[in-house]
């Protein structure tokens, strides 16, 4: 295989994996042995495995999110070894591999925790909060009418580059699953603050992001500490200058808009 | 509810109060310490004996105490409403979590340390403010006299020789300072950051100047009972 190092060892582990088996019902912690990991494997890759050996075995796959496995869609999660998508920095759970564990290593996976994230099954959270505090506001409106020219509009390069590096949000909630206080204030920063700077957001940002931190707080998500434990686990490196930018926002929307 | 009291009680809001009376507190801290370093001044209490009489008789003063007290209220208050709604964001914990990977111990932990803080705040009042200010009142003890230029004052200076003569209350105090210091470590550059007070050029300087300044004002209030301890 293309990459693999041929001097890899395949590697014997022990999994204490979350399993639930609905909404409704207490989960526990369940061990499963798994044996001839290679290194060159994603993790996702390694429950695979273990979810095949289960399979043949009669048992119930472990449950996980997956999709792009390219580390851009921000479906996966898991809460690995007491980190985030697991113990490296800037990596989502798909792009870790199991060369960053070791023979006889004995690893825990469990969901996310928060109340607005609620677990489905095993190790699958219903992120849905997300998608409802980005109905609130986290969107241009776009009315007809021709298509402008490229270009129309000047953006200076250190704006674009901002909005840009916000706008890298996956929307994964490693943020709330890292932070002590299941806060989504990284999240919701990331994605007032994209918008807000550019000059197409600017039309609806005051109530944008009143709409979107009252549906944030309605969702149930805790308050910021600026612990600063969201962006160190964020695997695309979202700044806390976004939640900065984001209090400013609504500190000057809440003071100035036309919504009493 | 109208805007004004649904700003203050959304989550952002809360913060945004939490920070206003933190950096007020922070203020309220420079200016007690400045009153106390009179303690030094060598003259067995003359200009801190006057000092205190002037804080506890000035208008200004008095009603910057209300205002004290206010800011003392709504930090606590704010940080139980939001300690609760933390607490209850996450109903179930993880069974292995390892926060010391990504944040410090001191902010993780604001709630515990302003708890020490306040209990040393209790114990504090009790024994200087509550004597000072109502001894005599419904059977309080009061302070001892003492004459300063044919006038009676309060001798609020013998108080402070007297405490700092036993042991474990300077250690009571040593302690506090140090959850205090821990306490603005953390807090007074988070104030910024909750006020959206951050900019390249001057946040790095708020984030040294706060880890300065909380060292600083914890030293020296942390030195008066070790100095009052040793010099007995």
């Amino acid at each position: 295989m293309a990459g693999s190092n041929p001097n890899a060892k395949p590697m014997d582990l022990t999994l204490k994996i979350w399993r639930q088996k609905d909404k409704n019902s207490a989960g526990q912690l369940v061990t499963y042995p798994l044996n001839g990991i290679s290194p060159d494997m994603s993790f996702l890759e390694m429950l695979d495995v273990l979810n095949e050996e289960l399979l043949v075995k009669g048992e119930e796959p472990v449950a996980f999110d997956h999709d792009c496995r390219e580390g851009i869609c921000g479906m996966c999660s898991l809460f690995i070894n007491g980190r985030a998508h697991g113990p490296e920095r800037g990596t989502t759970t798909c792009q870790l591999h199991m060369r960053h564990f070791n023979h006889g290593d004995t690893i825990t996976i469990e969901p996310w925790r928060a109340a607005a994230f609620p677990v489905h099954k095993d190790l699958i959270v219903d992120r849905s909060a997300f998608d409802r505090i980005q109905q609130a506001g986290g969107y241009v409106s776009v009315n007809t009418g021709g298509v402008p020219d490229a270009n129309e509009i000047a953006i200076p390069k250190t704006i674009a580059d901002k909005a840009f590096d916000a706008a890298t949000c996956i929307g994964c909630g490693a943020c709330v699953a890292a932070c002590k206080n299941a806060s989504a204030m990284l999240f919701v920063s990331a994605k007032v603050s994209q918008l807000a700077m550019l000059p197409q957001g600017k039309v609806e940002r005051k109530t944008r992001v009143e709409n979107m931190v009252a549906q944030m707080d309605v969702e149930g998500f805790g308050a910021c500490s600026n612990i600063g434990a969201c962006a160190a686990e964020c695997p695309v490196g979202i700044s806390l200058d976004n939640i900065a930018m984001m209090n400013r926002e609504y500190l000057g929307a809440k003071a100035s808009s036309e919504n009493v | 509810m109208n805007w004004f009291t649904k700003t203050f009680s959304s989550t952002i809001g809360r913060k945004i109060i939490m920070s206003i009376t933190g950096l007020f507190l922070c203020s309220f801290l420079v200016v007690h310490l400045i009153g106390n370093l009179t303690l030094f001044k060598g003259d067995d209490g003359v200009t801190f004996n006057l000092y205190s009489h002037f804080m506890a008789n000035n208008p200004i003063i008095r009603t910057m105490e209300i205002v004290l007290v206010l800011g003392f209220v709504f930090h606590i208050y704010d940080a139980l409403v939001l300690t609760r709604r933390n607490k209850t964001a996450r109903p179930v914990g993880y069974s292995e979590n390892h926060p010391q990977e990504n944040s410090n111990w001191s902010s993780r932990n604001m709630g515990l340390l302003g708890t020490v803080i306040l209990v040393f705040l209790i114990i504090h009042l009790w024994n200087f403010f509550v004597p000072a200010r109502f001894g005599g009142v419904a059977g309080l003890e009061g302070l001892e006299g003492v004459v300063i230029d044919n006038v009676d004052y309060d001798n609020l200076y013998l108080k402070v020789v007297q405490s700092f003569q036993i042991w474990w209350y300077v250690v009571i105090y040593v302690i506090a300072m140090v959850a205090l210091a821990y306490h603005l470590i953390h807090g007074f550059q988070s104030a910024f950051q909750t006020l959206g007070l951050t900019h390249k050029k001057y946040t790095p300087f708020i984030k040294t100047f706060g880890v300065i300044f909380s060292v600083l004002v914890c030293f020296g209030f942390a030195i008066i009972p070790i100095y009052f301890f040793f010099a007995a």
